[in-house]
């Protein structure tokens, strides 16, 4: 292992240093026409790609994030930073999504703040960061951009999009909305819609947000602190959605900080290893989040409703006739297994391609980010599945319009 | 002789999948519960064009299936089946897991509520070689695909060619064939068929509603 001073280099099973890259999409006349009815654009969008596309352009596997996710899926920007993209284990040589087969991309999703047009961005109109002036985003206006950074890298159709979370959510609003753009669907612990538990939580977050003193109605720009204590208490509370009560247990229990034994003063704000871990997630995240963006998000979080929205949710996906593929897992409280059924149900109600799994994990809403293992067991057959359907498809149709002739 | 104990046939054998196969129309919409590996369905969607679904406990061969193109749900039968709609198979297929299940008579139920047609093969536990073995050495069957004492069998329920019809009976299923096996063959009129079925395959379909006598 190198010194804390010297750079470190990346193991050789990962991708190595990576670099994010841009692009801007929705360029006057062409601006996006968002749900709301707003005309948006230019949209910059910040992206990274791992492995590379096949001459066929039929390996590219696009990976929607969660809710306070990046583009920074996989390998390091740099030899300083030891902490790797968010799914590095999944996603690499070898692993689940196999950078020597497959091509991935990740974009930062619209209204985020690592890099893709949001809030924390200058309105080019005012020469200011929008604020709250921001457009109200919906996972539809998501998931349009990323279609369109797609068309803009020169691919008909992806592989697969696969994603958790928020970013399941995106995975089944893109199969509706576009559903000739990708040949499987992989949605990990999501639902068509957020429960009327998960709104609540989410209420909690933009109430600690927008009461803190320093939020000044989204305009704490030019304020060095911002509304850093309301984005942490929404990041504790959220924390505690994404564990298990089991996990907790495991990873604390009753244990105290700093002694065994209490000390009977009520000026201390945290005794117990599970406040002073809710602290640090709280802290950590304020680092790199931006609160404007958290309420964009939460709210877009909030609004989606497939069968709202498309009628129902079978009406919703069964113009794809890609291979879905769902899992849930059974620890997981805030994105349940009943969630998943139930598109489960109505998938099949459609006649679609539909396999589903529930996974045994302690780890609650959070174990699509951590049980790597067993992901990988259940995406590697669907993706090495679905390529080949491609490559006969593909065989099908140039046989066919060569009168059958093969010529290899 | 007097040690071998008689086995029941292995559930995984071929020959169940080739009378299953004769006896459902191409292009239907299948459901296999408990497809395993999804060999069944597999050959069903390639050979006869069916559009197919399996419904599977174990992961393991969830991921076969997926890895065939065979799209597999993880279900237990004992938990019931209502995440699958009413009526949305045409054929539903129970292959010697009947009697493994803890409601029998609730799979049976649940099957002829999503499909229009169900086929099933149960072993017939009324075997003139398991009743030998029963009577004789006073010892109970073991499968020889699941060589299992009677203590950790998987095996829950023991039933036999008239404890089926009567049970057809009670839930109003109409039995539209009935057909022993016998010696690893489908054999339409057996003579003895109770005492000479090693398995049996049933057709079923939904009885009318005010006829439940109707059986084949």
């Amino acid at each position: 292992m190198a010194n804390d001073d010297s750079e470190f280099i990346p193991d050789e099973n990962s991708i190595g240093f990576v670099e994010t890259q841009h692009a801007t999409l929705f360029e006057a006349p062409n601006e996006l026409c968002l749900e709301s009815g707003v005309r948006f654009g230019p949209i910059d969008v910040a992206y990274e790609t791992y492995g590379t596309l096949s001459p066929e352009k039929d390996n590219a596997i696009f990976v929607c994030h969660a809710l306070t996710g990046d583009a920074h899926v996989a390998g390091w920007h740099d030899g300083k930073t030891k902490k790797p993209g968010w799914w590095n284990d999944f996603i690499g040589p070898g692993k689940g999504l196999d950078t020597n087969k497959y091509f991935v991309i990740c974009a930062n999703v619209l209204s985020g703040c690592t890099g893709t047009t949001g809030p924390s961005s200058i309105d080019p109109k005012s020469g200011k960061q929008y604020g709250l002036n921001f457009p109200f985003i919906t996972v539809g206006d998501i998931v349009k951009v990323h279609s369109a950074l797609v068309e803009h890298l020169g691919i008909k159709k992806l592989l697969a999009v696969i994603g958790g979370s928020l970013g399941g959510m995106q995975v089944l609003e893109w199969a509706a909305r576009f559903p000739d753009q990708m040949a499987a669907v992989v949605c990990l612990a999501a639902a068509a819609k957020l429960s009327a538990q998960g709104i609540a939580f989410n209420v909690v977050g933009r109430r600690a947000i927008f009461t803190d003193p320093k939020f000044n109605r989204g305009e704490y720009y030019d304020d060095p602190e911002g509304p850093r204590f309301g984005l942490a208490l929404a990041r504790m509370v959220a924390h505690i959605t994404y564990l298990s009560d089991v996990s907790i247990e495991d990873k604390f229990g009753r244990r105290l900080q700093n002694s065994g034994q209490f000390k009977y003063t009520l000026d201390q704000e945290t005794e117990f290893q599970v406040g002073s871990y809710l602290h640090y997630q709280g802290k950590r995240f304020v680092e790199r989040f931006d609160a404007n963006s958290y309420v964009c998000l939460t709210h877009a979080m909030d609004y989606f409703d497939l069968a709202e929205e498309h009628g129902s949710i079978r009406a919703a996906l069964e113009k794809s006739n890609a291979n879905f593929l769902l899992a849930s897992y059974t620890s997981d409280w805030l994105f349940t297994t009943a969630q998943s059924l139930e598109l489960v149900s109505e998938l099949v109600k459609g006649k679609r391609n539909v396999s589903f799994v529930e996974l045994t994990s302690s780890k609650g809403h959070d174990a699509f980010l951590l049980e790597i293992e067993p992901l990988e067991q259940l995406v590697r057959p669907l993706l090495e599945r679905t390529r080949l359907e491609i490559v006969a498809e593909r065989q099908d149709k140039t046989a066919g319009s060569s009168g059958g002739k093969h010529d290899g | 002789m007097g040690k071998k104990r008689y086995c029941m046939p292995d559930p995984q054998a071929a020959i169940t999948d080739e009378l299953l196969m004769q006896h459902i129309n191409r292009g239907s919409r299948v459901i296999d519960l408990g497809c395993g590996d999804g060999r069944l369905l597999e050959k069903l969607r390639d050979d006869h064009g069916c559009s197919v679904q399996g419904v599977e406990l174990d992961l393991s061969e969830i991921y076969t299936c997926i890895s065939r193109g065979v799209s597999a749900i993880f279900m237990d039968l004992d938990q019931g089946l209502s995440t699958i709609p009413d009526d949305a198979f045409d054929i539903a297929v129970l292959s010697q897991t009947l009697q493994q299940v803890r409601h029998p008579a609730a799979v049976l139920s649940e099957m002829l509520r999503i499909s229009r047609r169900a086929l099933v093969v149960v072993p017939n536990f009324a075997h003139w070689r398991i009743r030998q073995q029963v009577v004789i050495s006073g010892r109970t069957p073991v499968t020889q695909a699941l060589p299992y004492s009677w203590y950790n069998t998987p095996n829950l329920h023991f039933m036999s060619m008239a404890d089926f019809r009567e049970l057809a009976g009670r839930l109003n299923v109409r039995i539209v064939h009935e057909i022993p096996i016998i010696a690893g063959r489908s054999r339409r009129r057996a003579w003895l068929p109770n005492i000479r079925a090693e398995s049996l395959f049933y057709i079923l379909e939904r009885g009318n509603v005010d006829d439940s006598s109707d059986s084949a």
